[in-house]
């Protein structure tokens, strides 16, 4: 187990500067010049374009550009946001809690959701709640989330007056304000992928169902209660972490549409300004972050195999 | 276990109902767009500068008819055509207690015109040197006569900053922005808010009925409209025209439009690289056939909900440099195919129409496809994501950009940077001696009578060769809750906050 976590820990260095490495040249495959954008409306002055570029370094070679970048990256220095002048990990700080606060209730509604619907179809195989728990996640798969969201803002806000429309407040601000603020986005973005894990769960457990070990637990007289939570449910669980961690980490990686729509000022909101305003730091920064969180989730998924089958901890 | 549920679902709704719009002494303002720096040397964006009407007062404002009237100084005189002599408001204060003086005025204009990263240089480019005459007076030398620069400091420009304050912060100041304004800076969260609260000291102090303001800043523009009608925020400092009836129809809220400064139009290129080598870019009888072919009319009123202005100047009706005797001609479409065949072109003509792919401006640029269709032209549009149209149409990459411009206080604002020959927005490359001549004549002079008589020259010769196709001015489109009193609609669209108070 230690040698495996060694392993896995040593390819995250090559793997975060391979993505450093492709975020840096892609973005400036971006057409637009980011003078241009930075200028603003003084944007027809040939003396403030110049001024920016050789503020920004634009005017050095990229791999100049790259090295004077990664140098401060390696000096835990990500830079500072080109558009309003703050350190762009000041920036990532103030979004990360957010981010994590949103995608951890999001999954949690997905979870919640989802994998007890998946259990039920899967149970309950081609007979009526199967059908309602299919027809639930095929409209939440299909629905999209814009539309929900503004949906659920004129319904629950507009009209009933229940949640604010949209905004955030921090946890640690006023707790209650702050699940206000999330409830609606998050169960929004969990609606989505509640929808992908009960499918997975769904077909999961159907296979498991049908393995002789579970018809020896039906045979030894077990509640039927026990064979699928305890038997069946455990060995099912395999693909529905994978997934599940592959799903948190896209949550991690910011809400782009959830949280333009209910305003919410994280990742995704800021990545997309970024990129809108060719603020290459934030951008790097941001992707970098993300990229982290998304191999930490990996491990993490990678760890959770071994708890959840012991089988797997010689493999 | 439904009891048990039932009763956790009602625990759930209580722990989170969240009490309306109870803080009776904040005021929520929510804008389009977030903003870049707090600091007015090196803002650049419009949003910015809703926020700095409430933490910055200038040197100058303007009123709803675009007069120039005092704000920080109390009245001004040109001693000769160089030198403005302004008089200051004794016993206004910074919001660090430092008073404000003709030192922090020269202070603060040295400041704009030679601090690194400074885009206010070259609006006021034409200041030579600043004098301290005494505490209450300064003198601002200017290179040369500028008929246009007087106007420049009812902005940024002339927002006055505190000397020690502004020293000591460096270039953190737009972190921990002090000013002379009505409110002070508490907070502000990248992406979601800035905060102000009241400044006790404030010259104006019994103007202000609001003990905080909070900017929040709300991209979708059907999601402002939901926070107003929610009343979770008090004021929308834009919403979209198609949104105008659903404020019109709901009786707590109020709707304010007003004519704002900018305009939309048409950037032809005419000069700049080979995408210009086209019968629409070198030959102006084609560009006035398009021209013709527009109803502009109709297109305001089709993609905007009459909600924009009909034009073919570059000012709009509130601007004393307005031509009521130039409004937008009606549709001729035998005039534009009689312009077309004495062009001499083969039909149909081709044009490629670059426009930002937003959705009203695609719609905008769809019915100018159609219009135009009708008198032979075969109008592509390319849209690009608005960066990468900017930096497009400065390479020359395009044969007409739809464009807009959020518009200035002075006429050569709106005019100089898109018409003078080698001008950095004058993208089309366009170059006329005549009108060289008179965009020079008309900032050159503060004699209003010649600036007038300047202007009202410029346009024969800019309907005749068109640069730019003006289509339309734009209209501030202010929506509130209906119990907010004492708003004043004024062109640049910033939110005064003096006068603004909600009705018990």
């Amino acid at each position: 187990m230690r040698g495996f976590l060694g392993t896995r820990i040593a390819q995250i260095i090559p793997t975060l500067l391979l993505v450093s490495v492709l975020v840096f040249c892609l973005q400036q495959l971006m057409p637009g010049d980011p003078a241009l954008v930075m200028a603003g409306e003084e944007r027809g002055d040939p003396q403030v374009l110049a001024q920016i570029r050789a503020e920004l370094w634009l005017d050095r070679p990229l791999p100049v550009q790259y090295l004077h970048w990664m140098g401060n990256v390696l000096q835990g220095n990500l830079g500072y946001s080109w558009r309003i002048r703050q350190p762009v990990s000041q920036l990532i700080l103030e979004k990360l809690p957010v981010t994590l606060q949103l995608g951890t209730m999001a999954f949690a509604i997905a979870v919640l959701i989802g994998v007890p619907a998946g259990i039920v179809a899967a149970v309950q195989r081609n007979r009526f709640w199967d059908y309602v728990a299919n027809a639930i996640g095929l409209a939440g798969l299909s629905t999209p989330t814009f539309w929900l969201g503004i949906m659920l803002i004129l319904l629950v806000s507009v009209d009933l007056g229940w949640l604010p429309p949209s905004g955030y407040v921090s946890l640690a601000e006023d707790w209650r304000q702050s699940l206000a603020t999330t409830i609606m986005p998050a169960f929004v973005l969990g609606n989505a992928i509640a929808a992908i894990l009960m499918r997975h769960t769904r077909s999961a457990m159907l296979t498991v169902l049908d393995q002789d070990y579970v018809r020896t637990a039906r045979a030894k007289g077990l509640r039927e209660f026990v064979v699928v939570l305890r038997h069946a449910l455990r060995n099912a669980l395999i693909p529905v972490v994978t997934l599940g961690a592959l799903e948190l980490g896209t949550l991690f990686s910011g809400a782009v549409l959830t949280e333009q729509v209910f305003s919410i000022p994280g990742f995704g909101k800021m990545i997309v300004d970024a990129v809108f305003n060719r603020d290459y730091p934030v951008v790097q920064g941001v992707v970098l972050v993300t990229a982290f969180l998304y191999v930490m989730l990996n491990l993490l998924a990678d760890v959770l195999y071994v708890v959840i089958n012991p089988r797997l901890r010689g493999a | 276990m439904r009891r048990f549920l039932l009763a956790s679902a009602c625990m759930l709704a209580t722990a989170l109902s969240v009490p309306g719009p109870a803080f009776s002494q904040t005021l929520r303002i929510s804008l389009r767009q977030d903003l870049d720096v707090l600091d007015p040397a090196t803002s650049t964006t419009y949003v910015g500068r809703i926020v700095f009407a409430g933490l910055c007062d200038k040197l100058f404002d303007i009123d709803e008819k675009l007069n120039i009237v005092p704000q920080l100084a109390t009245g001004y005189e040109w001693a000769d055509d160089k030198t403005l002599v302004i008089h200051l408001r004794p016993g206004v204060k910074f919001q660090d207690g430092e008073a404000l003086d003709a030192a922090a005025v020269k202070y603060t204009l040295d400041r704009y015109l030679t601090m690194q990263g400074s885009f206010r240089k070259g609006e006021i480019s034409s200041i030579d040197h600043v004098e301290v005459v005494d505490p209450g007076t300064v003198r601002v030398v200017l290179k040369s006569p500028s008929g246009a620069f007087l106007a420049q400091l009812t902005d940024r420009s002339g927002m006055i900053l505190p000397p020690k304050a502004t020293e000591a912060e460096g270039k953190d100041f737009a972190a921990h922005p002090v000013c002379s304004g009505p409110f002070k800076f508490v907070e502000r969260v990248p992406q979601d808010h800035v905060t102000l609260e009241r400044f006790a000291d404030y010259w104006d102090a019994k103007d202000i009925h609001f003990d905080k303001v909070v900017y929040q800043v709300f991209p979708d523009s059907s999601v402002r409209l939901a926070n107003l009608q929610a009343g979770t925020t008090d004021l929308t400092e834009y919403i979209a025209p198609t949104d105008v009836a659903a404020v019109k129809a709901n009786p707590k809220l109020r709707l304010v439009v007003s004519d704002a400064l900018g305009y939309s139009g048409i950037t032809n290129n005419l000069n700049n690289g080979v995408r210009s080598n086209t019968p629409y870019g070198t030959n102006a009888l084609v560009r006035q056939a398009f021209d013709a072919a527009i109803d502009r009319a109709a297109l305001v009123k089709v993609v905007f909900n009459d909600m924009n202005t009909p034009t073919v100047q570059a000012v709009s009706k509130s601007s004393p440099f307005y031509d009521t005797a130039l409004p937008p001609p009606p549709r001729d479409l035998a005039k534009a195919k009689a312009l077309l065949k004495q062009a001499g072109v083969s039909l149909p003509v081709k044009v490629e129409l670059l426009t930002p792919n937003q959705p009203d401006v695609l719609q905008e640029a769809e019915v100018i496809q159609s219009m135009t269709a009708e008198a032979g032209f075969d109008v592509h549009i390319q849209a690009m994501e608005f960066a990468s149209s900017l930096a497009a149409s400065t390479r020359g990459e395009f044969e007409a950009y739809l464009i807009g411009w959020s518009g200035r206080v002075d006429i050569d604002g709106n005019t100089y940077q898109f018409l003078h020959t080698g001008q950095g927005n004058n993208v089309s490359h366009y170059s006329s001696p005549i009108v060289d001549k008179l965009l020079e004549e008309g900032r050159g002079t503060t004699d209003m009578a010649k600036r007038l008589a300047a202007y009202q020259q410029l346009w024969p010769v800019l309907r005749r060769d068109l640069p730019v196709t003006y289509l339309y001015s734009t209209r501030n489109i202010v929506a509130m809750s209906a119990k907010l009193q004492g708003f004043r609609p004024i062109p640049d669209g910033m939110i005064r906050l003096q006068g603004l108070e909600m009705a018990k």
